[in-house]
């Protein structure tokens, strides 16, 4: 039992709040400095600042390598609010969050951060008259993970008599299993697994959200959803733009790491997922555990049938002529870095055996989209065909995760006249037609629950092993395949190899 | 945010030729520009004084994102015998992410006041199936909200949520005893609640770190401050805090412009006091004030940038700070209330009962 969790009175006042109380909390934001400090996680704040959902005592220390002053650091925060945050700020509002706003500089492993920010701390326990929960977000290279975890508990501040301690930590979460069990050894020398709060921004979205609430809400699907009337599944993550200026990055991620590994197997879990008994960390996070178990890793051998990568050449973007990979800035000269991946994958249980699951992700396609596509079998017998018929289509459940957020379904329905002729039209939700509210950023969702201690939509110790379980081979066969990688034209569907991975009448959805 | 119209109007019409218009602007919308939708989530059924529609179609257009999908604006006329009516549908020219834009449908019928007892059969055709419908009433009228939330001859009411604001309301007694009848076959959603709800959430969020909680069985007084016109604010937040906390109040007794009463608790009384503020400019709560047995107060007050908190400690210590909030104004009071239409309000009802126990 954690310090804050003896046993204690109810607080009925809870009841019925749309919005729930988060204890009060310093959250200390390592490589404050950062893009996705800059971008996210400070207009993530804001924003629930402006709603009045930060904690009723909440303080924000920030510290990165660069020298600067707190009051230097409030006006970097201030500006970044002002550029990325989803409304335009409210000045008063703004002016209280970054009032109190604390800078400490110097390198993640430099000693007197730390100490540093334990005198911090302590102070600011001081002025709240109340020791706050403590949440360390680790928003820095991956490198420095470790180090940041261990120099947190070497400096005693990993455990608190008095409040509870978190650490959130961003993606990647290693490069391999067997960097991901290191660091997941590190990460649990030092923290309890209760205490962390690994983030994948994927399942901060709301229509990911909706991908349970559609499966375990409605009454229709269920009984469908299994080998018996699924025919096989598409999940795509796919974007119309390059690398841009992260070749550094990406060539140390490349597809297969930067999207599949987290975000695609997770989709790919919650779309196969047995009914959890409750929607909480555990009974979430075991029944997604148990699809990933269920997955074969394929062997080294067995990589090129069921595996296709690629990289984006020259081609026609949004009507503009673009530089191919090999092309952009940064890229090293014959790089086998890989821009496009398709897998496909099976999960072997009851349910759904049998049933190819095709994964695919690339940058400089034809579109911006990430959706997940069921596709049914088949109706047994068609007693419509007609000449006028256009060719019957199996009926597809098409879940949008971006960029326009909503489900679609296809059904076959008459043509309007006097045959009995039939055409595919869809039935279509949207998001944005059917709420009024508009839906948070998924850090203002995922930022929420660690200060809470809600550790459902993040990822488990076990949860990212089994992730990397299944990517780790295929890492390693294409590290043992030469280059020079197969290319497809930016601005297209992606490389026809991909089509051999799909089996029987199956063909890749147009992104 | 550029717009552009179709519309349709006609006179001496039918509630049927209403609505046969209204579906086929729909379609033409939709085939002039594949990106046009048409939203699907509430019916709003809005009755007015014709001569203040204006001003009420100011406060609508003001309430940002949370508009209702289809607006029906019924204009009442003193001595109109025929109805008139005006469709637009009206569409965004600025894509949403993803490409579509989604259509906002307004009918405005002109009835006269003959027509109210009876607006359910005017109002039913051109409402959309299956979605909630909330009813606003904002220049009284209750024979048309009442037609509206009664099902005729046993059936379901055309609406299930009344929206209003007690702040509107000369006598608190009187609103409270109103919305208790329409909360007993429906659900109410009142502005003036609303804009307790931050007060709402900050109390209860105080007091819920575990070491707070026990202080919640040891409060002894509540002292809460309103805008002259926003009593039933004060009522129904003390009227929450008695229903969640399980006390009883008793009826309030008035000494010049103070309120007093108190609620028995399990362990005692509590003394609950409210008090108007003179020179607020905003309606709604000024501050709210707790104390317990223990000597500790809590104390939430407007501020900048938020609520201003006060805690004093058994020792003496005194703490003060802000709890972060941007205003929501009036106009998103008025987004929340209908946006507060889509959800389940389960605390306002025992509030709502404690509320009215106060004033007998």
């Amino acid at each position: 039992m954690s310090p804050t969790e003896t046993p204690s009175a109810e607080n009925p006042l809870v009841d019925g709040l749309e919005r729930l109380p988060v204890h009060p909390t310093v959250l200390v934001i390592f490589g404050a400095t950062g893009d996705l400090a800059r971008r996210k996680l400070l207009p993530a704040l804001y924003n629930l600042a402006h709603e009045g959902g930060l904690p009723e005592r909440f303080s924000l220390v920030g510290n990165a390598r660069s020298e600067m002053t707190d009051e230097e650091f409030r006006q970097q925060a201030t500006d970044s609010v002002r550029e990325f945050s989803r409304r335009p700020p409210d000045e008063k509002v703004l002016a209280k969050l970054v009032g109190d706003i604390r800078y400490v500089s110097g390198s993640f492993d430099g000693e007197h951060v730390y100490e540093q920010l334990a005198t911090a701390l302590t102070e600011l326990d001081a002025a709240a008259g109340q020791p706050l929960n403590r949440c360390f977000y680790l928003s820095t290279a991956p490198t420095f993970f470790p180090v940041i975890i261990d120099e947190l508990g070497k400096h005693d501040l990993a455990q608190s008599e008095e409040a509870e301690v978190r650490v959130v930590i961003e993606k990647p979460f290693g490069r391999s299993l067997e960097e991901a069990r290191d660091l997941n050894a590190r990460v649990l020398s030092v923290f309890s697994e209760q205490q962390v709060f690994r983030i994948d921004h994927y399942l901060g979205k709301e229509t990911v959200q909706n991908v349970l609430a559609l499966r375990f809400a409605n009454n229709m699907f269920e009984p469908l959803w299994n080998r018996n009337f699924i025919d096989h599944v598409q999940i795509t993550a796919s974007e119309d733009i390059g690398i841009g200026s992260r070749a550094g990055y990406y060539e140390s991620a490349g597809a297969l790491r930067d999207l599949v590994q987290n975000h695609m197997l997770q989709l790919l879990s919650l779309l196969c997922m047995e009914p959890p008994v409750a929607f909480e960390a555990d009974p979430v996070r075991d029944e997604k555990v148990k699809v990933l178990r269920a997955i074969k890793a394929p062997t080294v051998v067995e990589v090129p049938d069921m595996a296709v990568r690629a990289q984006y050449g020259p081609g026609i973007s949004a009507g503009q002529e673009v530089a191919g990979y090999l092309e952009e800035p940064g890229v090293p000269k014959g790089s086998t870095t890989e821009t496009y991946a398709a897998l496909r994958l099976e999960v072997r249980n009851w349910r759904w055996a049998g049933v190819p699951m095709y994964l695919r992700t690339g940058k400089r396609l034809a579109r911006k989209v990430t959706e997940i596509a069921v596709t049914l079998k088949p109706v047994p017998h068609l007693a419509f065909q007609s000449e006028a018929s256009a060719p019957i289509k199996p009926n597809v459940l098409v879940l949008t995760v971006q960029p326009n957020e909503g489900v679609s379904l296809s059904i076959g329905a008459k043509i309007p006249g006097t045959r009995m002729a039939i055409r595919t039209v869809n039935m279509e939700f949207s998001y944005g037609t059917a709420f009024l509210s508009e839906s948070p950023e998924a850090y203002e969702r995922l930022i929420t629950d660690a200060m809470r201690g809600d550790a459902t939509l993040f990822t488990r110790n076990d949860e990212v092993e089994a992730q990397w379980r299944l990517i780790d081979p295929i890492i390693k066969a294409w590290e043992q395949m030469p280059g020079p990688l197969p290319q497809y034209p930016a601005g297209s569907q992606g490389p026809t190899d991909a089509q051999e991975l799909l089996t029987g009448d199956a063909r890749w959805r147009m992104i | 945010m550029s717009t552009s119209d179709l519309v349709w109007s006609d006179q001496a019409t039918v509630p049927a030729k209403i609505e046969h218009a209204l579906r086929k602007l729909v379609t033409e919308c939709h085939a002039a520009n594949h990106h046009c939708v048409p939203a699907r989530t509430l019916n709003l059924v809005c009755i007015v004084d014709r001569e203040w529609s204006g001003e009420i179609a100011n406060r609508l257009r003001r309430v940002g994102r949370f508009h209702a999908s289809r607006t029906v604006v019924c204009a009442v006329e003193q001595g109109r015998t025929t109805i008139d009516a005006q469709a637009t549908v009206a569409t965004e020219e600025d894509l949403h992410a993803g490409g579509f834009s989604v259509m906002r449908e307004l009918v405005i019928v002109h009835v006269g006041e003959h027509h109210l007892r009876d607006l359910d059969t005017i109002v039913d055709p051109l409402v959309v199936t299956d979605l909630r419908t909330v009813v606003w009433s904002p220049h009284g009228h209750p024979e048309a909200v009442d037609a509206l939330t009664t099902g005729r001859a046993g059936g379901a009411p055309i609406a299930q949520v009344v929206l209003l604001d007690a702040f509107d309301e000369p006598d608190p007694a009187m609103a409270l005893a109103r919305e208790g009848a329409l909360a007993e076959r429906g659900e109410v959603v009142d502005l003036a609640w609303l804009r307790c709800t931050p007060w709402r959430e900050r109390l209860a969020s105080a007091y819920d770190p575990p070491t707070r909680r026990p202080e919640l069985a040891t409060l002894s007084k509540i002292s809460v401050r309103y805008h002259t016109d926003s009593l039933v604010s004060g009522l129904l937040l003390v009227g929450w805090l008695c229903a969640q906390l399980g006390w009883r109040p008793e009826e309030l007794t008035r000494h010049g412009q103070l309120l007093r009463g108190r609620a028995r608790a399990r362990r005692g009384e509590v003394e609950l006091r409210l008090e108007p503020v003179e020179g607020m400019r905003v309606p709604g709560l000024s501050g709210v004030e707790t104390r317990s047995d223990l000597g500790t107060v809590l104390a939430l007050e407007r501020g900048e940038g938020g609520l201003t908190a006060r805690r004093v400690e058994r020792s003496g210590e005194e703490q003060v700070w802000t709890v972060l909030g941007a205003s929501r104004g009036e106009p998103g009071i008025l987004g929340e209330g209908i946006r507060q239409a889509l959800l389940r309000d389960l605390p306002f009802k025992p509030a709502l009962a404690a509320a009215r126990r106060m004033l007998g």
